[in-house]
């Protein structure tokens, strides 16, 4: 299992996944409607890494964190 | 030192503290940037979430990009809700001597505004709203919809 975390303003609860890499992940959650509005502009880091690749083999217990668009100070 | 409080900075005790650190380490010049929330379109307050791991990691970069230059940083940032005319952001830059100082505040602020993960809300009417519209997207932005970028 894969944890997933929607960060800042998505306002969604963390899930797990069955996910041998990130392309299962994309595809599962392009499956979610409201999800799918965010997922355009959001980044992706995988164990606090951001990455700019699908092609990211998982393994158990990884994180996978998304980042809508961003705005300190 | 990256520093995250939460509610509004308490920016004179900060500023002092950090003043104190440099003029120990005998740093010549010490320039700080601090936010301040403005009153406008009704906002009683802007709100912020942050997420620590991946900006601690911004910031360490950062850190070695100043040491490589003899400089060194600080900041610190509001979580939660921050009221109008207080401050939630402070950045500071030490160096032995002006120049570095002045360029890497310039770089360091505008990096943060483009690259920190932190997300801003406006507080009206004790509600908040995500400032999506002032709001800069990340590198790498809409993989998971549109594949490899």
């Amino acid at each position: 299992m894969v944890r997933i975390e929607f960060l800042g303003p998505i306002g969604k609860g963390p899930m797990q996944m069955e996910a041998k890499n990130l392309k299962e992940v994309a595809k599962e959650l392009q499956k979610d409607k409201e999800l799918r509005k965010w997922l355009g502009e959001c980044a992706v880091a995988v164990n606090d890494q951001l990455v700019q690749s699908l092609d990211i083999e998982l393994k158990e217990g990884d994180k996978v964190t998304l980042l809508p668009p961003v705005c300190g100070g | 030192m990256l520093e995250l409080y939460p509610g509004q900075l308490d920016v004179d005790k900060i500023f002092s503290r950090w003043r104190k650190w440099g003029e120990d380490k005998n740093y010549g010049a010490f320039i700080t940037f601090v936010g301040t929330v403005r009153a406008e379109d009704k906002i009683e307050a802007l709100s912020f979430d942050v997420y620590e791991p991946i900006l601690a990691k911004w910031f360490e970069e950062w850190q070695e990009r100043a040491q490589k230059r003899g400089a060194h940083l600080m900041m610190a940032h509001s979580i939660g809700n921050v009221p109008v005319h207080t401050s939630s952001y402070m950045a500071a830059v030490f160096s032995p001597k002006r120049r570095v100082a002045l360029e890497l505040i310039d770089e360091f602020v505008e990096d943060f505004k483009a690259n920190a993960p932190i997300w801003k809300y406006d507080v009206i009417a004790g509600e908040r709203r995500y400032a999506r519209e002032r709001s800069q997207k990340l590198k790498g932005s809409g993989l998971l919809l549109d594949g490899d970028q």
